[in-house]
């Protein structure tokens, strides 16, 4: 009788053991994913003839700190320009957002692992490997920028250079004095942690 | 027998354990960019449709287009013609016409106008609103509205005895031009119009003219499209004596600047002279060639958004 007691108690522990198992990864996952969808993005081109920016306030992000992989999506149309007739060539000729409406990026944080164990004590300058799609190319990139955990949001800064010739955007004559061979790149994102409920979500 | 099924629970467990982190490791590294573009996507909001056309003008007449906010755009037009005028008006460059204009965007969806033609010295002041916009997205807009409205009077000294006071010298423009860009290409307009002159030179004919417009552009290249615009008269008298405007231009942008050539029946460049004024017969030669030129000065820059 003690016996079949100690057996049931065996069993019991090795299921519920089972049903953590199975939670638990989830969990874990599910609590390291940090998002955003309207993280800053913007960029500034200076050149002799004029200085050109942009910003757009509708950029999505995704981090897993579980895995060190990092994911971006930037509507092209959302940039806003001071001038709204740089806005239309923007899209209309250098961009063609219609033709290719957002610029990603997937990557993965390097040395994750060691960085996010002193990620929950101070900003950790990061750096990130992976493709930036933009303009319909495809180009390596390595992004050097910081994380840190503040009041159970994940910050990120990052600052880089991207050449549009890089991306075949065609920039004519007439216009090449007025953009820059290299425009800087400045992003600013606050990410919430994500919830199980809302990862769950199809 | 009780070690037995330990260590055999044990086994499972852990094996499930792996199999459902795996799973789920993998999931989140091939999906994540899925992931967060389908929650994007499921939240898009309507987005506009820009761009219709590049210019104000599609030819002679007007788009949907109304610049953007704090644009002033400097518009010079010029009709050379018609080529049937023969070598002792050298083919009509002697009697070239020209209408100067500035435009000014007071929103992003209203503009006014004025513009001086030289063609029987008119005047005319004209206000565009932009009622509806395409878009895209959850609640779509499937075409563009604009509204617009103009005041020409003519200034030209007569000496036929008559009093010409300044009601008599005015006509007015009303226009709901409809408009789709049905790809970045092509873009299609329609533009039923009705013209109110208040005095009238014969016997017979309305102070009011109807007529339906019909035009559209095809983008050859990035800046560079081609361009199309018809109008037919529909009131009686007007089409009887006179005959419909057509057009065919090119538009060719250059950063802060549109050129638009083009060839047309029509010497008039506003809307009371081409729709309602226009006497020359294509086949016979009575071809203009023409230019506009758009200039684009950003007077007021946007207020940023933070």
């Amino acid at each position: 009788m003690p016996k079949l007691l100690l057996r049931g108690k065996r069993l019991s522990g090795l299921l519920l053991g089972l049903l953590l198992g199975l939670a638990s990864p989830n969990r874990a996952w599910a609590q390291s994913k940090y998002m955003t969808r309207a993280g800053h993005i913007s960029f500034f081109s200076a050149s002799i003839m004029e200085d050109i920016e942009a910003r757009n306030d509708k950029a999505a992000a995704v981090f897993d700190l579980g895995t060190g992989q990092v994911a971006f999506s930037v509507p092209i149309h959302e940039f806003q320009f001071k001038r709204t007739l740089m806005q239309e060539h923007f899209n209309e000729n250098y961009m063609e957002s219609e033709k290719y409406p957002k610029a990603t990026f997937t990557g993965q944080l390097l040395n994750a692992a060691q960085l996010l164990k002193q990620l929950h004590t101070a900003t950790q300058t990061v750096e990130v490997e992976g493709n930036l799609t933009m303009h319909g190319v495809t180009h390596k990139a390595i992004v050097t920028g910081t994380l840190q955990l503040r009041d159970g949001q994940l910050v990120v800064f990052a600052y880089f250079n991207i050449a549009p010739a890089d991306f075949s955007i065609d920039i004519p004559l007439l216009v090449r004095e007025h953009i820059a061979k290299s425009v800087s790149v400045r992003i600013n994102l606050t990410c919430d942690a994500v919830t199980p409920a809302l990862v769950a979500q199809p | 027998m009780k070690k037995t099924t330990t260590t055999w629970g044990r086994a499972v467990k852990l094996g499930l354990l792996l199999a459902v982190g795996a799973t789920s490791a993998a999931h989140a590294q091939a999906d994540l960019l899925g992931q967060l573009e389908q929650d994007t996507k499921k939240n898009a909001p309507s987005q506009l449709v820009d761009a219709t056309f590049k210019s104000t003008r599609l030819i002679n007449g007007h788009t949907v287009q109304t610049p953007g906010e704090g644009t002033l755009v400097f518009l010079i037009s010029h009709r050379i013609g018609p080529f049937n005028s023969g070598s002792y008006e050298f083919f009509g460059l002697d009697q070239a016409r020209i209408r100067i204009a500035l435009e000014y965007a007071v929103t992003d969806r209203f503009e006014v106008g004025v513009g001086r033609s030289s063609l029987n010295k008119v005047v005319d002041g004209f206000l565009k609103y932009k009622a509806l916009q395409q878009s895209t997205g959850t609640h779509a807009m499937p075409v563009s509205v604009t509204l617009f409205s103009s005041a020409a009077i003519t200034t030209l000294r007569y000496d036929d005895g008559r009093d010409h006071t300044l009601p008599l010298r005015t006509a007015y423009t009303y226009q709901a031009l409809l408009a789709r860009k049905f790809s970045s290409n092509l873009s299609l307009q329609l533009m039923p119009t009705l013209i109110h002159r208040n005095l009238v030179m014969n016997e017979g004919e309305n102070n009011d003219i109807y007529a339906l417009g019909g035009g559209g552009r095809y983008k050859l290249s990035k800046r560079f499209s081609l361009n199309a615009e018809y109008y037919y008269v529909l009131s009686k008298y007007t089409a009887d004596h006179y005959t419909n405007a057509v057009a065919l231009g090119v538009d060719i942008e250059t950063g802060g600047h549109i050129f638009q050539l083009n060839l047309t029946n029509s010497p008039g460049m506003i809307e009371k002279q081409f729709i309602g004024e226009t006497s020359n017969k294509v086949f016979d030669g009575g071809i203009y060639f023409g230019f506009n030129i758009n200039r684009n000065f950003t007077v007021k820059q946007r207020q940023r958004k933070i």
